[in-house]
C-alpha cells in the first residue's frame, strides 16, 4: 500500500516526538554531567591527585573552610575536626573529620566532596581523602578520617576563599546489595 | 448523499467530525476551567486573612499544585485544542482533520488522565502537593505515594497533546483548500502551526522527565537523587527545556486569536501580517534557548545568568512586533467595541504589562529578590489569564454565533467583561505589591504586613470567579435561547473562509473545496 502525504507527515512526527523522549531520558543526563565536567560549574573535585605543583607561593594565603553535613536520615555524627585552616599555595596540608556510627548497626558511608566558588574546583587537589573509599563504621564506633591537599598556585587571584564541603550518604544497603550481586 | 451526525450517545463516544470533537473539547476544558477555578477559590479564601481558618496547610499545597496543574494542562491547553478542531478546517477550506480517528482517540483518553488525576484527592496521603513544577526531590523522594498517578495521568495528558498537534500538522499541511498558499493561511492556522511543532517537540520531554520520576521513586535509579550521583538540579533544566516553551504553546494560539478579532472589529487587513508570521517563528525558536531563567538561583555560574539573561530579553523583541502590530491596526480604524473586540483589547493592554514584568523577571541580579515571590505569580497571571484565558473568551464569543446560529446578548457579554476586566486587576495588581514587598509564594499563611492587600487581592479573585459563572450562563442562554441569526457573515468587518459558510456551520462543510484567489 502507497502511503500518503498524510501518513508521511505523521510518521515523521512520530519519530520526532520519540527521538525527543530518547533525547530527555538518555542524552540529557549524560550531557549534563560533561558539560558540568568541561567547565567545572559542578563544584566537584577530581580523583586523586598525583602530578606535582611548583613551587610554593608564600605571597598568597587562601582560607580554606570546611562543611561536613549528613544527607537525608544518615544518623552518623560527622564534623570536621578544624574548620578552616589558611594555606599558602603549592603547600601540602593534612587535616582531619570526625565520624562516629553512633546506632547500633555496622554501616557503610560515601562522603561526596563539592567545592564553591566552582572555578576553584580544578585548583585544589586532593593526594590523600577519605572519600575516595567508602567508609565502614561498626555500630558505635568512631574514627578520625584523613585529608591531604594542595592548593594550585595557578588558582585565579579573585579567589581568596575556598569552601570545601562534605555530603555523607548512607550506603549500606547499595554496598550490601553489591556484595549479595558479586557473591 | 449529505448525512448528519449520528443520533445519542454515539454522536459523541465515536465522534470523528471536527467540530463535534471540537465541542467535546471546548466543554471538557470548561469543566477544567470551573475545577482549577474552585480550587484557586480555596487558596484565595485561605489567604483573604492571616492565620490558618480554613484548610490544612497539607491540603492548601495540594490545592495549589492542582489549580497549576489542572489549569495549565486541563483548561488552557484543551480549549485551544478544542478551537482548532472548529476553526483550522474552516479557515482552510478542509472538510476536516486529517487524521479523524486518532482525533477521537486524543481526545477520549484526555478525561481518563484527568480522572487519574483528580482522583489523588480522595486517597490516602492526599493530592500532588509539591508545585505543578514538580521539582525534584520533593516530587521524588519526599512524595506522597499517589505520585505514580500524577505521573500516570502526565503521560497520558502527554499522548493526548502529541497526537492533537500531529494531527493539526498533518491538516495544515496536507488539507489546505487550492490556492490557499502558506502566507494565506489566516493568523490562528499559523500560529497553531506552530505551537503544533514546540508541542511535538517538548511534551515528549515532559513524558521523559516524569519518567525519570518514576524510575527514581520505584526502580531504584537516581537520575534526581544526589546520593546516587545523580542531581536535582537537572530536573529542573529538564523540566524547564518542556517548561518554557511551553508557556508559548499556552500564548501563540491566543495570539492568533486576537489577530482574527482584532482587524474585524478595526474594519482594517492586519497590519504586518508577515511580520507576525516570522515574529511568531522567532519567539518559537527562542523559546528553546531561555530556559534558566526559571533557575537564576539554582547557582548558576555567572556566564550562564548573563546568557540567559539577554537571550530572555531577546524575546522582547518579536513579541513587542507583535504588539505594535495590533496597535497600528487599530490606529485610525473605524472602532466598534462589541464583546470579543473589548477582551481583544484587554490582552493586548494586560498582556503588554505582564511581558514588561517578565522583563523585570529577566534581570538576573533582581530575579534573586524576585523569584518565588508573589510577584512570579502576578507575573504569570498576566500573560496567562489576561494573556490566554481572555483571548479564548474573546474567541468564544466571536466564534459562537457561527458554531450554533444563535446571537449571545451584548449587554450580558459586556457585563461579564467588565467584572473579568475590574476583578482580574484587582486580584493580581496587589500581588505584584506584595513580591516586592517580600511575601513569598505557595504558602498557607504570610506575615500581618501582607494582610491588606492579600484581602484586596481575594476579593478581585472572587469577582474573577463569579465572571466566569456569568460566562458559563451566557454561553448556556446564547445556545438555549439566543437571537437565532443566519447571517453569513456575523460581523460585518470580518475576513475569512469561515464566515462564507451559511450560519449555523453545518455538519460537514467544505466537502467540496473552496476556490482561494
Ligand atoms: C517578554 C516575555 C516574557 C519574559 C521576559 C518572561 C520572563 C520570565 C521569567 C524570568 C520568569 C522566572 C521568574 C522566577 O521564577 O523568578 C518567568 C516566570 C514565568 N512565566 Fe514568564 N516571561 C515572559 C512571558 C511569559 C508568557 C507569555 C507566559 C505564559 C503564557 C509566561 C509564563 C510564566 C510562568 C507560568 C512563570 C512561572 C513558572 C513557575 O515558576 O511556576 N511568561 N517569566
Ligand atoms: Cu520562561
Amino acid at each position: 500500500m502507497p502511503i500518503n502525504a498524510t501518513q508521511k507527515i505523521t510518521l515523521k512526527l512520530v519519530v520526532v516526538a520519540i527521538g525527543m523522549f530518547v533525547f530527555a531520558v538518555f542524552l540529557m543526563p549524560p550531557l549534563y554531567d560533561v558539560f558540568c565536567e568541561l567547565t567545572g560549574i559542578g563544584g566537584k573535585t577530581k580523583g586523586q591527585f598525583e602530578g606535582t605543583t611548583a613551587a610554593v607561593d608564600v605571597e598568597r594565603e587562601i582560607k580554606i573552610q570546611f562543611v561536613a553535613t549528613n544527607n537525608g536520615a544518615m544518623p552518623w555524627e560527622f564534623s570536621p575536626l578544624q574548620y578552616q585552616v589558611r594555606v599558602h599555595p603549592g603547600e601540602k596540608t593534612a587535616v582531619e573529620f570526625y565520624a562516629k556510627n553512633p546506632t547500633s548497626r555496622d554501616m557503610v558511608a560515601q562522603a561526596i566532596p563539592n567545592i564553591t566558588p566552582n572555578n576553584a574546583a580544578e585548583f585544589f587537589h586532593k593526594t590523600e581523602c577519605f572519600c575516595f573509599d567508602k567508609q565502614v563504621l561498626k555500630a558505635g564506633e568512631e574514627a578520625n578520617m584523613g585529608l591531604v591537599f594542595i592548593v594550585d598556585p595557578e588558582l585565579p587571584a579573585s579567589v581568596t576563599t575556598i569552601t570545601l564541603s562534605y555530603t555523607l550518604f548512607d550506603v549500606t544497603e547499595a554496598t550490601e546489595a553489591a556484595v549479595a550481586t558479586t557473591n | 448523499m449529505a448525512h448528519g451526525p449520528a443520533k445519542g450517545i454515539g454522536r459523541w463516544l465515536f465522534a470523528t467530525n471536527h467540530k463535534d470533537i471540537g465541542t467535546m473539547y471546548l466543554w471538557f476544558s470548561f469543566a477544567m476551567f470551573l475545577l482549577g477555578g474552585t480550587f484557586a477559590m480555596i487558596i484565595r479564601a485561605e489567604l483573604f486573612a492571616p492565620g490558618m481558618q480554613l484548610v490544612k496547610p497539607e491540603f492548601f499545597n495540594q490545592m495549589t499544585t492542582m489549580h497549576g496543574l489542572v489549569m495549565v494542562f486541563g483548561a488552557i491547553m484543551p480549549s485551544f485544542v478544542g478551537l482548532a478542531n472548529w476553526m483550522i478546517p474552516l479557515q482552510i477550506g478542509a472538510p476536516d482533520m486529517a487524521l479523524p480517528r486518532m482525533n477521537n482517540l486524543s481526545f477520549w483518553i484526555l478525561p481518563f488522565g484527568f480522572a487519574l488525576l483528580a482522583s489523588t484527592l480522595f486517597m490516602e496521603g492526599g493530592a500532588p502537593n509539591f508545585g505543578w513544577t514538580f521539582y525534584a526531590p520533593l516530587s521524588t523522594t519526599y512524595a506522597p505515594d499517589t505520585v505514580n498517578f500524577f505521573i500516570f495521568g502526565v503521560h497520558i495528558i502527554g499522548a493526548s497533546s502529541i497526537m492533537g498537534s500531529i494531527n493539526i500538522i498533518a491538516t495544515v499541511l496536507n488539507l489546505r483548500a487550492p490556492g490557499m498558499t502558506m502566507m494565506k493561511l489566516p493568523l490562528f492556522v499559523w500560529t497553531w502551526l506552530i505551537t503544533a511543532f514546540l508541542l511535538v517537540a517538548v511534551m515528549p520531554v515532559l513524558a521523559g522527565v516524569v519518567t525519570m520520576m518514576l524510575m527514581d521513586i520505584n526502580f531504584g535509579t537516581s537520575f534526581f537523587d544526589a546520593a546516587g550521583g545523580g542531581d536535582p538540579v537537572l530536573f529542573q533544566h529538564i523540566f524547564w527545556f518542556f517548561g518554557h516553551p511551553e508557556v508559548y504553546i499556552i500564548i501563540l494560539p491566543a495570539f492568533g486569536v486576537v489577530s482574527a478579532i482584532i482587524p474585524t472589529f478595526s474594519r482594517k487587513p492586519l497590519f504586518g501580517y508577515s511580520s507576525m508570521v516570522y515574529a511568531t517563528s522567532a519567539i518559537a525558536f527562542l523559546s528553546f534557548i531561555v530556559w534558566a531563567h526559571h533557575m537564576f538561583t539554582t547557582g548558576m555560574p555567572i556566564a550562564g545568568e548573563l546568557y540567559f539573561m539577554y537571550a530572555t530579553m531577546l524575546i522582547a523583541v518579536p513579541t513587542g512586533v507583535k504588539v505594535f502590530n495590533w496597535i497600528t491596526t487599530m490606529f485610525r480604524g473605524s472602532l466598534s467595541f462589541e464583546t470579543p473586540m473589548l477582551f481583544a483589547i484587554a490582552f493586548v493592554i494586560l498582556f503588554t504589562f505582564g511581558g514588561f514584568t517578565g522583563l523585570m523577571l529577566a534581570v538576573a541580579p533582581a530575579d534573586i529578590q524576585y523569584h518565588d515571590s508573589y510577584f512570579v505569580v502576578g507575573h504569570f497571571h498576566y500573560v496567562m489569564v489576561a494573556g490566554a484565558v481572555f483571548s479564548m473568551t474573546a474567541g468564544i464569543y466571536y466564534w459562537l454565533p457561527k458554531w450554533c446560529g444563535k446571537m449571545y446578548d451584548e449587554t450580558m457579554g459586556k457585563l461579564q467583561f467588565w467584572i473579568a476586566f475590574i476583578g482580574f486587576n484587582i486580584a493580581f495588581i496587589p500581588q505584584h505589591f506584595l513580591g516586592l514587598a517580600g511575601m513569598p509564594r505557595r504558602y498557607a499563611d504570610y506575615a500581618l504586613q501582607f494582610s491588606d492587600w492579600n484581602m484586596v487581592s481575594s476579593i478581585g479573585a472572587f469577582m474573577y470567579g463569579a465572571a466566569q459563572l456569568l460566562f458559563l450562563y451566557n454561553v448556556i442562554r446564547t445556545i438555549v435561547a439566543g437571537e437565532p441569526t443566519s447571517e453569513e457573515k456575523t460581523w460585518e468587518g470580518a475576513e475569512g473562509l469561515e464566515w462564507t459558510l451559511p450560519t449555523p456551520a453545518p455538519f460537514h462543510t467544505f466537502s467540496t473545496p473552496p476556490e482561494v484567489k
